[in-house]
């Protein structure tokens, strides 16, 4: 037997009888946005350190591997989409919740103090938009070479007809701005992974008292594994390592 | 001991408001600092002034109505413990003391520092119960809690609904009382048939008073009087994932 309810319907029975509500008209389906998009992000940020440090193997490596990716065009548009679908939709969903805190707080304390959050976690967005003014610059850059004449070259391939990725990367940071700007958004992306690596997981619901610590301090490592692994190019160059 | 204080006040929720300063001599190391209030309180009556408004009721630590940011900390600089668990010995002499209400757009200010929570009411009206049928009490023990989960449940039934969570979160956020609230009926047996109905709609009007989103940032379980852990927040994102799942698979079983 139901006994009727009286009650106006509610949120649960337009979610059981329409479209109208799903997870991610929530706040916590919003941030499920951030952390799986973010961590597909994330997956690709691993995987284009270690291309980077090819360069250590010498230009025909990285060259080669180069050439590899850019005549596999499945390879090349089916992550080049993914990630575009990834940073659209992080991006966007971060812009939302930003909005939505700020209006949450519209009087703001005189005196509060933060006594449990860092640095890190406090600047997501501003980290999260260095990131994106970089990505633009980036791939004007390296990828398609339209910055050239600001201090450094830019060759379209090399001897084996290949993209000429070690030549472009060594000329670039021999130009001290430009390093500087690589080694600012290489720590802006540190930071942004020191909180967001973690956060995913609580994000996400993938807790646990017993996991925590580990989940925290793993977080750290990726970030600091990160951080070195990319600037390792750079430097290398720069000090005349690599050239 | 004496004190300078620096106080909010405001007249009602459409006025601006602002500090007041007031010098209070006289208080010793065994006065709470609502005794504190109170005495402050007295010296203004008697000088024709208006009191200072905040609320209060049990003054043990356990009804939740007291709240305060006192020099910047949620409930005064004391770790684990309500405002009115807090002493003036916490303090020291001569010490400046700046008092402000618990900021949120969800939590108006009703008179200087006494803010409407009923936002939080409103929440558990849309899930935080268990539907039972009345008549005669049914036998004790004839549903069987594991120790671990009666445990779990009781941790997160500590929440006494004072709002320090949403006033200590950078984003006003009230994940950590509607994680409380809900992990506290979905963790027990009593709590399973209106387990996802009762995540959603607390979900939604959580969402739906204005209150900000997570960001981990873990402000409100150091701030909670009642140490409250975050962990509920990540098991309530769990419950709330499959509780939309499910509602999906259903709606597509009724052709919804
Ligand atoms: C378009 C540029 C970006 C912006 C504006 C941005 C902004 C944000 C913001 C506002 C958050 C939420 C902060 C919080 O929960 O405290 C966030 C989380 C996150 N971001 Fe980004 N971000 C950007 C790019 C990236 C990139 C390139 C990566 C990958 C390396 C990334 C990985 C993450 C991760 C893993 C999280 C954690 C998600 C969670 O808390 O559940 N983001 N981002
Ligand atoms: S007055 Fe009851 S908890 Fe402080």
């Amino acid at each position: 037997m139901r006994i009727a309810d009286k009650r106006e319907p509610t949120e649960y029975e337009a979610c059981m009888s329409t479209r109208a509500l799903s997870l991610t008209h929530t706040t916590i389906g919003k941030k499920m946005v951030m952390a799986i998009s973010g961590l597909v992000l994330f997956g690709f940020v691993i995987g284009h350190m270690l291309g980077n440090l090819q360069i250590f193997l010498g230009p025909d490596a990285i060259n080669g591997y180069s050439h590899t990716l850019h005549s596999t065009p499945i390879l090349l548009w089916g992550a080049r989409s993914t990630l575009l679908v990834a940073i659209v939709a992080h991006a966007v969903t971060a812009i939302g919740l930003v909005r939505l805190n700020r209006a949450a707080r519209p009087v703001a304390y005189v005196s509060k103090k933060d006594v449990a959050t860092d640095y890190a976690a406090k600047t997501m967005f501003l980290s999260g938009i260095t990131i994106a003014l970089y990505v633009v610059y980036h791939l004007a850059h390296l990828t398609y070479g339209v910055t050239k004449g600001l201090g450094y070259q830019h060759l379209p391939v090399d001897k084996n007809n290949w993209p000429d990725v070690y030549h472009n990367v060594v000329h670039s940071f021999q130009v001290p701005w430009c390093t500087a700007v690589y080694v600012l958004a290489q720590l802006a992306l540190s930071m942004h992974l020191y909180h967001g690596a973690w956060s995913l997981f609580q994000s996400l619901g993938l807790n646990h008292e017993r996991y925590n610590e580990t989940i925290r301090s793993s977080a750290v490592a990726v970030a600091m594994a990160v951080c070195v692994g990319f600037l390792a190019v750079p430097i290398a160059v720069f000090f005349g390592v690599v050239k | 001991m004496k004190f300078k204080l620096n106080v909010w006040r405001q007249a009602n929720e459409k006025s601006a408001g602002g500090f007041e300063k007031y010098d209070i001599d006289g208080i010793t190391n065994d006065h709470s600092f609502l005794e504190m209030l109170d005495v402050l309180n007295e010296k203004l009556i008697v000088t024709g002034k208006e009191p200072v408004v905040f609320d209060h009721d049990c003054r043990e630590g356990i009804c939740g109505s007291c709240s305060l940011v006192v020099n910047g900390h949620v409930h005064g600089p004391q770790e684990a413990a309500t405002t009115c668990q807090l002493h003036m010995r916490k303090f020291t002499d001569g010490e400046e003391i700046t008092v402000e209400p618990w900021r949120a757009g969800a939590f108006p200010v009703i008179r200087d520092l006494a803010v409407d929570r009923s936002a939080f009411d409103r929440i558990i009206q849309a899930g935080g119960y268990v539907s039972v049928r009345t008549g005669a009490a049914p036998d004790a023990n004839s549903i069987l809690v594991g120790k671990d989960v009666a445990d779990r449940a009781m941790d997160a039934a500590a929440c006494i609904g004072c709002g320090a969570c949403v006033a200590a979160c950078p984003n006003a956020s009230a994940m950590l009382f509607t994680a409380a609230k809900v992990r506290h009926l979905n963790l027990l047996p009593q709590g399973q048939p209106e387990k996802d109905k009762r995540t959603i709609r607390m979900v939604t009007q959580m969402d739906a008073e204005g209150f900000g989103a997570c960001t981990n940032h873990l402000e409100c379980e150091a701030a909670c009087p009642k140490s409250i852990s975050t962990d509920f927040i990540g098991e309530l994102n769990r419950d709330l994932a499959s509780a939309m799942l499910r509602a999906r698979a259903d709606r597509s079983f009724t052709g919804g």
